[in-house]
This record gives C-alpha cells, structure tokens and sequence, in this order.
C-alpha cells in the first residue's frame, strides 16, 4: 500500500457512541446503586489493602473469590460485562468496518456541542487507526482488569463505588482517545484525571492514601494549565471558524502558524502530557498513586491514563513535527525521565514501587520516540500497546503477590515489602509463570513484545532526521541514554524477579503455609496478559523489513501531512544496531543483577554501605519531591499565608467587610446619641426645622 | 399717630407665640410648658380676631371661642397628667423624664 495515499473521508458509523457509552452507563448503574443503597456500617468487613476479609478468619476459603459477601449486588460482573459489551463494540467496529477503509476513519455525525458566534466546536468521534488500537487495549485490558478486580475487590465494602468508577475511568478514556477534537479530548483528558484522583484515594480513611490522590491531582492540575493554554494559543491563532478538531487543525496547520507560535503552543502541550504521561518533573504524582488499588495501578497507571500525553502527541504530530525544538525538547525529557527513572527504580523495596517506576521509565521511552518523529509515532504507539499488555499483566501479578501477602502476614506487616516475599514461584505457580513473561517483555528479552517495541524506539530515535536538525548529536546522545536506561530496566526488574520469586521465603514460618495462588478471575487476566505480552510484539515485528503495523497506521501518522513523508521514507531500512545494542543491555543488565542478588547476595548491602551517599541519594529518589517542595510549594504556601491569607484575605478583605460594618456600628452609635428621650428636645428639632423651611419660603417669596 | 392697626395686633400675637414657643421649648417644670402652650394658643387667639376685624366678619372669633374652649380640655388633660406623672415619679422636672430614650 502506498503510503502517500491519503486517507480518504472518513466514514459515518454512529455506533461508535456505543463504546464510551456503554461503560458510562455501567457507572450509572453501579454509581446510582452506590449513592442511593447505604451500606450498612459493621455489617461488612473493612476496606483493606486488597479488599481482603478480616471477617473470613477461616485462611483456607481465601482464595474463594466468585461472590463477595452471600447475596451482594454483582457490581463487579455488571461493570465488566459492559466493558466486555464496549470491546466487543470496538472490536466490530475495528475489524468489520475500519479495517476494509484502508486508513480512512470512521466517525459519527457531529452533534452540536459548544456553538456561538463563529465558533462551531461539534462532539464527533473520530475511529481511524490510531484511535482503533487504542480504544481496542483500553477496552481489552479494561475488562480484564475489571475482571480481575472481581476477585481483588470481592470483599470490599464499597465495591460499588470502586466499579462505578473504574467504569467511568474507562468511559472517559475512551472519550479521550476516540473524541476528534481538541475540546472533546480534553473532557476526558480531565475526566480521566478525575477518576485517577478518585481512585488513588479510594480508601480515603487512610489519610496517606487521600493525599496520594489530592497530590496526584493537583501535579495533573499543572500539567492541564500546560494543555489549556496551548489549546487556547492554537483557538486564538486559527484562521476563521476555529473548531480545533484535529483534521482542521492538520489542514491550517502548515503555513498558518508561525514557528513560535507553533513552538509555543506544542510546548504548552508537552506540559500537559507531562503531567498525564508522568515526565520529568511532574512525573512525581506517579510512585504515590500506588496507594489506590493495584487493579487501578494496572489500568489507569499503567497501561492507560499515562499513555495518554503520548497519545495527544502522536495525535497531534502533524503540529509537533512543525516545531523542531519542542521535538527536541520532548525526545530529551523523555530520554531523561527514561534513565532518570530507572535509577530510582534501584533500591525500592516496595513492589509497587519498583513498577511504578519503571512505568514512568517505560514513558520517558515512548515520549523520547514520539519527539522523535518520524517512525517514533508508530514507534512510540508500538511500545504503548506492549506496554500495556506487559505493565498490566506485572501490577496484575503484584496484585496476586500483595493480595496472597496480606492474608499471609500479620495485620501490621506491609504486604508489599519485597524483603518478606522470596521463593514465591512455588507458591503461586500461575502468578510466577505470567510475571517472568511480563519480566522478558519488559526487559526486552529477544522475542518478548518488549524487546521489539524498545528497538523500534530506539531505533527511531537514532535515525531521527528530525532531532538531528536541532542538534546534529541529539540522536546519538538520547539513543545512548535509551539503551543505559534499558540495560536499568533489566537490571531492576532482574533484581525484583529474584527478590520476589526465587531464593528462600522470607515472610516467616508461621506466614508460610497461609501463601496461596490466587483466584480464577485474578489468573486468568494475567494468563490472557502473559499471551498478549508474548505475542503481541511478533505480530507487528518490524522484522527483515515487513511491518504491519506500520502500514497499518501509516496513513494517519502521514495522510495529515505532505512535509512529513520526506522524513518517513527514508527511515525503514532495518538497521541492526539499536537490536544489538538493546539485547547487550538487556544480558549486562540482567547479569549484574544475578551477580549482585544470586551469585553474591551480601553485594548489595555491602554495596550500599561503601557507596552510601549514592545510595542515600537514590533511595530518596534524587530528592526530586523534596526540592519541588522546597521550590514551589513550601515558597507558595509561605506567600499564601503570609500575603494571602493573613495580607489580603485578612487585612484588606476581611478589613474592608469589616471596617464597613464597624463604620455602621460607629455611626449609629453617634447618631443614637440624638435620641434623648426628651420631648422637648425633639421639639427644638422640628420648630427650628420650620423655622428654616419658613425663611426659605418666605425668602423665594420675596426675591 | 395712627389708631392701633392689626398690623399692631400681629405683631403682639407673633411675639406671644415665640416665647410660648420657647417656654415650650426650653422650660423644665412640666406645668411651665402647659403655661406656654397657653400663651401660644392665645397668640393665635389675638391673630384670629385681629384678623376678623379686619374683615368686618365673625368667623375668626367664633373660631377663637372654639380654640379656647378646646384649650380648657387640653389644660385639664394636661395638669391630670402631669399630676399623674408626678404621683408616680415623685417629679414634674421634664430632665428627668427620658423614658422614650432608645
């Protein structure tokens, strides 16, 4: 197929309202069933770390997940079932009537949404194949988890709520990759955010766990600030009638728009999805929004809200690709948060942790390739689809090792330390097995989804004719912090897989035998995950030259624009060196983390104590939280209270209101005054009031 | 030297009136200001008939008998008062007298 073909009219399906709908009507359901079905306090058990029972003393009846409490309403079934119904939708749509287009897309008839004056803004949905593969994972990974949560969740009390929103989660992301306008993905860009925040702080009687949420919002509030002004910045400068959807944005786009415009406006941009996709600096909301429940880590922290920056970017390349230095900008932050990232995934003890930093790592890599350019927007959706597959299905297995942990140990013990795991692989044989598949995939072992996706990017980012315009090394630089931060990666997820699954338990005698493989409903995502993350990098591997998935979404990433296909064709010729050189950093990663956790398990403590500054500075994560403390919020919470509340709000607001009031107060009181209570006095009042009234009349008489 | 005139008469009714007015005013013994209130009444008196001989008619002395005939009623509601006032507060001094103060 030729790639310069571009991508015809897009086709009308009004059907494709059924697939964010049918989520946002499961949120209803269970949503409604939450707000107006009180549970009852003290009848169910607490809501815990994994919605675990503290009322199922019997251990041995555990992992019997299929209902919740006898008779509970199913909340968990009625939300998966219409994730199911929403995937079984995008997958009609994708392959019965997107496929057959050849890169034209598919749309509704635009419903008038925000009309006035010259300003036509319309809600469409835009499937073409950019937005089909997306919404395919989100629903895809969405019911399994979902399904997974089934069981995570069976002993919740307030499962409702939790379904509620994990489908309106879903809802809105579906909204955000589907909407074909700027607006539109931007409700649920916020909507996405907002489920985020709902969800990190799920179990809000925790207080650590309610500012998890509260943080993670506000450090997306200042992303989205980034997002609003560059959406502004392209409203103000469009050329007449702006509507911001996208295709009217690619045809103004080259030509109408000055570079630093242009420039600016992607900037803006960037720090939006800075703040969803989890970059330097604002990647921090990320680690702490490990305190929702591992089910929402899987879906909305690592396979789908975080993507979404990258997403916007590849969406949005035909502005991107005009702006050399934000291209730059972008692959350099990316490959920074990429190697930055992996560093902090050291030394985390917490599983959780560990893979909340590699996910943010994982990012840094897709963003570093959709700054790229060029083959890095195939490259960069690539590794976004494995890495959905493959991050899913490591929070899914950390789940089932949190989930097995809580009823192993004592209340108090933190299920997540990976210092009291160890020799788990007998234990829990089904979450062993699907982890060591996630484990290759991610590390890049040769054949794994992981391994092609990363090559790509790398790939990408070292024949980048874009990067390489700003600065002749770039590529070159950003590809050698790509390949460190891979060979990182092995290194942490190495040190993890030991740590967890093999050695000698560690969770002590009597926790031992309590350890248990987790239900059905929790193995079988993982088991379809595992597949996924195996298999899905092979089937789009752009080996000896045949890359479908190339092809497949050539005509989107191309069709847009005519300056952009000079730098694409000369791209594919297969080049073997990022694989080499992935692969080596995948086997020195992987080996290191042998020598120092197998082959000489005292290394690290002795390590740690010879280098102890590193390592101090490492386990704090570079004090990145703490110098954005001390940069912005300490500075602004001072000048709020110092200015703010006790200058402005007390002083001159509060001194207004009540200086006014005093005023009145003061007035009256010297007027109250005149009020004697004597007769006579008020009679002086009124006959020297007629007195006065009787010269004037008489004077205007006589004048 | 010109016989008394009304202009005359007026003037004398004007002066009563004003210091009934400031006896009324400025009096603080309760019977001194029923006095004055006398007085002032009386200054109309003088102006009504003044003014009815005037003009050769009766009207303003008839009207003057009703004024004093209604200023008998008024000083005797007036003197029941204030005996009244001071059976119970032991004063007829109008200082002391503030009770519509607020």
């Amino acid at each position: 197929m030729e790639t310069t073909a571009a991508a015809g009219a897009p086709v009308a399906l009004n059907a494709l309202w059924l697939i964010p709908a049918l989520p946002l009507a499961g949120a209803a359901v269970n949503g409604l069933r939450a707000l107006f079905v009180r549970w009852t306090p003290g009848s169910a058990d607490h809501a815990h770390d994994h919605g675990a029972s503290a009322g199922h003393g019997d251990q041995a009846h555990e992992h019997d997940h299929d209902h919740g409490p006898a008779g509970a309403w199913p909340a968990g079934w009625i939300a998966t079932a219409f994730m199911l119904a929403a995937f079984g939708v995008a997958m009609w749509a994708f392959v019965t009537q997107l496929l057959p287009l050849h890169g034209a897309g598919l749309t509704t008839d635009p419903m008038p949404w925000i009309v006035a004056g010259n300003v036509e803004i319309h809600a469409r949905l835009l499937l073409d194949p950019l937005s089909g593969l997306l919404a395919l994972v989100v629903t895809g990974v969405g019911t399994l988890i979902h399904l997974y949560s089934v069981g995570y969740m069976a002993h919740d009390e307030n499962r409702d709520r939790y379904f509620a929103y994990l489908n309106l989660f879903a809802a809105m992301m579906l909204i955000l990759i589907l909407g074909d306008s700027l607006p539109l993905l931007f409700v649920g860009w916020e909507g996405v955010g907002l489920c985020s925040y709902l969800l990190i702080g799920f179990w809000y009687t925790d207080e650590q766990k309610a500012i998890a949420g509260k943080k993670a919002f506000v450090v997306n509030r200042v992303g989205d600030l980034g997002f609003l002004l560059g959406m502004f910045l392209l409203f103000a400068a469009a050329p007449t009638q702006p509507s911001l959807t996208f295709s009217s944005l690619a045809d103004v786009a080259h030509g109408h728009f000055s570079p630093i415009l242009l420039t600016t406006a992607c900037l803006l941009l960037f720090v939006g999805a800075c703040g969803k996709s989890a970059q330097f600096p604002l990647y921090i909301w990320l680690p702490d929004a490990m305190a929702g429940p591992t089910p929402v880590s899987a879906l909305i922290h690592a396979a789908t809200m975080v993507t979404a920056g990258v997403y916007m970017i590849a969406r949005l390349h035909f502005l991107f690709e005009l702006a050399p230095i934000a291209c730059a900008v972008i692959a350099s932050v990316g490959a920074f948060t990429a190697l930055f990232a992996a560093t902090m995934g050291f030394v985390q003890n917490d599983v959780k942790k560990v893979l909340a930093y590699s996910t943010v790592s994982q990012l840094g890599f897709m963003v570093m390739a959709v700054g790229a350019a060029g083959t890095g927007y195939i490259a960069g959706v690539y590794h976004l689809t494995t890495h959905a597959f493959f991050k899913a299905l490591l929070f899914l297995g950390s789940g089932s090792l949190i989930h097995a942990m809580h009823h192993a140990l004592p209340a108090d013990a933190d299920p997540n330390d990976i210092r009291s795991m160890g020799g788990m692989r007998h234990k829990m044989p089904w979450t062993f097995r699907t982890f060591i598949v996630g484990w290759a995939a991610i590390a890049g072992f040769p054949f794994f989804s992981g391994f092609f996706s990363k090559d790509e990017v790398l790939a990408s980012t070292l024949h980048s004719e874009r990067l390489a315009s700003t600065f002749t090394y770039l590529p070159q630089i950003l590809f050698a912090a790509g390949v460190l931060a891979a060979a990182c990666t092995a290194f942490y997820m190495t040190r993890l897989l030991i740590l967890v699954f093999f050695g000698k338990p560690r969770m002590g005698a009597a926790a031992e035998p309590k350890v248990h493989e987790s239900g059905w409903q929790m193995v079988v995502p993982m088991v379809v995950l595992a597949v996924l993350s195996a298999l899905g990098g092979i089937l789009w591997a752009p080996l000896f030259g045949w890359a479908p998935l190339e092809h497949f979404l050539a005509p989107v990433i191309m069709g847009q624009s005519g300056a952009f296909l000079a730098g694409v064709h000369s791209a594919p010729h297969f080049d073997w060196t990022p694989t080499i050189l992935a692969t080596a950093a995948f086997v020195a990663g992987t080996w290191l983390a042998h020598y120092l956790y197998i082959a000489h398990p005292e290394m690290p403590t002795r390590l740690a104590a010879r280098r102890r500054g590193l390592y101090r500075m490492l386990w704090n994560k570079w004090f990145v939280d703490e110098a954005i403390e001390g940069i912005f919020v300490n500075p602004v919470r001072k000048i709020s209270e110092s200015v703010l509340w006790k200058g402005i709000d007390v002083g001159v607001i509060d001194g207004t209101v009540n200086g006014v009031g005093a005023l009145a107060a003061k007035a009256g009181a010297a007027v109250g005054r005149l009020q004697t209570g004597l007769t006579q006095n008020y009679a002086v009042g009124i006959t020297g009031g007629v007195a006065v009234l009787a010269v004037y009349v008489l004077a205007r008489l006589y004048s | 030297m010109s016989p008394v005139g009304t202009q005359h008469y007026l003037v004398v009714a004007g002066l009563m009136f004003a210091f009934g007015a400031l006896g009324v005013l400025w009096r603080r013994n309760a019977l001194g200001v029923l006095l004055s209130v006398e007085v002032m009444l009386n200054a109309g008196n003088v102006a009504l008939v003044a003014f009815a001989r005037e003009r050769g008619q009766v009207d303003g002395q008839a009207l003057a008998l009703f004024v004093m005939a209604v200023a008998a009623a008024e000083a005797a509601v007036g003197l029941a008062l204030v005996v009244s006032v001071f059976r119970t507060r032991r004063t007829v001094n109008l200082d002391e007298l503030g009770e519509l103060r607020g």
